[in-house]
């Protein structure tokens, strides 16, 4: 029982880094019908920047909790710097291109960032120190699950919270569903879609870059690589619970999180990969609009 | 109030509006009658910067306005109801509502302009819940003008507001208007296929061919006019 817990728990962690990148996407989607495939990079670049401030401000000593709230915010400012200038530079001048246009300019920025951040820092893979302390309330349950996943899920929980706050009640969030809903209505009402459009880059980065935090200091290591494998992961999350769904996104990051997390307690790690894309085959079959998504026409 | 001046519009190399000059003043109720396709919609499209002209000069107040920014030009006052109505079909009738409002900061004075559309429109106050795309046309009609109003408007452009509607709501619907000029002091500019209809709630019309304006007259002359007759009214 504690085996099939500590797998749930440990699908549940996974899947929360998979859905904090995959809001990215599905908020990109929603509002431009456009897969921003460097999306997976602003992540990356997140991860780089928090390991440059605690590399910094450890050299400082100071405590460990700060240095990661510290970084955290920097990280969150620095890829939403990232977004917003992604979207500026590479898919606005696009907007009314054809679609196909800024898909390729997006695979572009994804292997430009890639490639910068491999010649500013390196090929290797650099430790990535584990700042959070293991708590002694938690000791009885270390079996289970640990302290930094402990965090990951109470962080991850807060910032699904506050998004939900943002998009159903403040008058962005209403602009930004309006938009997505219907672009020269949005217009006519006064909305400037813009603006919009690159609040949503913002915020979807700022999650990315919390997400990017968080699995850097659990799993102790990043290279240049790791936005794409993410992406990629975060990608299928993100169809599996319906594009364009911002409670699918969360819902498929889960359900990914849990599949890659029993497919490899149960039958091998090996497989991992291979049940997280069979899952997203058979969901293309069978439900091709994901779990949540709605056949809309009108978004067809 | 507005004024066109010799407006062209291009969609591509296809021209749509061809040396259109409108103007109105304020406080008048405004027909533009045409068939379909003779650029009626393009023409409030232009105004309100979503289509800019080519060439030629709009005028809101005295103000250029040709090549503002859409947002701009609703925060001056200017509102349209698309054709169709596009109601935001998931948000619910007080977010479709809240988003006419969106330029204003005016809060208490939101609520209360909510609360006498709600008045006007007692079934909407019974949906206010709902998501707007599960109401009625009648009903998206009203909800369509009421967020226009929310913003308002100096000037109200209407997009043929009879489409698809049962004769009993369109009934209702020009009642509203007319309310809506005389109690608001509103400016009201209405685009209709239904020549007849438009020409009885406003004083005078534009006729439209082909992207061209052909006549301009007092709503009692054009109703008299063979050629309108003959084309827009059915006899």
């Amino acid at each position: 029982m504690d085996y099939f817990l500590g797998l749930f728990l440990g699908g549940l962690t996974r899947g929360s880094i998979y859905a904090l990148i995959a809001l990215g996407y599905t908020m990109v989607y929603g509002i431009i019908e456009l897969i921003n495939f460097a999306h997976g990079e602003i992540y990356m670049i997140g991860a780089f920047t928090a390991l440059i401030v605690i590399s910094v401000l450890t050299l400082m000593g100071m405590n460990t909790i700060a240095i990661l709230v510290i970084a955290g915010v920097i990280a969150v400012v620095y890829s939403s710097a990232y977004g917003y200038t992604l979207e500026k530079i590479a898919y606005k001048p696009l907007r009314a291109a054809p679609r196909l246009s800024a898909l390729i300019s997006a695979i572009g920025m994804s292997l430009f960032l890639q490639n910068y951040v491999l010649l500013a820092q390196t090929s290797d893979f650099l430790p990535f120190p584990n700042l959070v302390p293991d708590f002694e309330f938690m000791e009885p349950y270390a079996h289970i699950i640990g302290s930094a996943e402990i965090v990951i899920l109470i962080t991850t929980a807060i910032v699904m919270i506050l998004l939900t706050i943002l998009i159903k009640f403040t008058n962005i969030g209403k602009a930004m569903r309006a938009a997505s809903q219907d672009k020269t209505m949005a217009l006519l009402v006064g909305i400037n879609v813009n603006r919009v459009i690159s609040f949503t880059f913002v915020v979807g980065s700022a999650t990315a870059a919390i997400g990017g935090v968080l699995i850097a200091s659990h799993i102790g290591m990043i290279n240049f690589y790791i936005g794409f494998i993410a992406g990629i992961k975060a990608f299928v999350a993100a169809v599996l619970g319906g594009i364009g769904s911002i409670p699918g996104a969360v819902l498929g990051g889960f359900v990914l999180g849990w599949t890659e997390s029993f497919a490899t307690g149960y039958i091998s790690s090996d497989y991992e990969d291979v049940f997280a894309f069979l899952f997203l085959v058979l969901i293309l079959i069978f439900r091709p609009q994901g779990i949540l998504g709605r056949s809309d026409k009108h978004k067809a | 109030m507005l004024k066109l001046q010799n407006v062209q519009t291009f969609y591509g190399n296809i021209q749509a509006l061809k040396d259109v000059t409108i103007q109105i003043s304020e406080g008048e109720i405004v027909s533009l009658i045409g068939s379909n396709g003779a650029g009626k919609s393009t023409t409030l499209m232009a105004i309100c910067g979503i289509v800019p002209p080519r060439s030629g000069e709009i005028l809101f107040m005295g103000q250029p306005i040709t090549h503002m920014e859409p947002d701009r030009i609703v925060s001056l006052g200017i509102c349209q109801v698309p054709e169709g109505r596009r109601i935001f079909p998931h948000l619910s009738v007080l977010e479709n509502l809240d988003m006419g409002a969106f330029l204003r900061k005016d809060r208490s004075q939101i609520k209360r302009d909510m609360e006498y559309l709600f008045e006007l429109f007692p079934l909407l106050a019974q949906r206010r819940h709902q998501a707007g795309g599960t109401l009625s046309g009648g009903e998206q009609q009203m909800l369509a003008i009421s967020r226009a109003l929310m913003a308002r408007p100096k000037l109200l452009l209407l997009d043929e507001p009879s489409l698809g509607l049962a004769p009993l709501i369109v009934k209702r619907t020009f009642e509203i208007v007319r309310k809506i000029n005389t109690e608001n002091k509103t400016t009201i500019f209405l685009v209709e296929q239904n020549a007849n209809l438009a020409l009885k709630v406003a004083a005078r019309g534009y006729v439209m061919e082909n992207g061209r304006i052909t006549l301009t007259d007092s709503s009692e002359n054009l109703l008299a006019n063979e050629g309108v007759k003959k084309a827009y009214l059915g006899f």
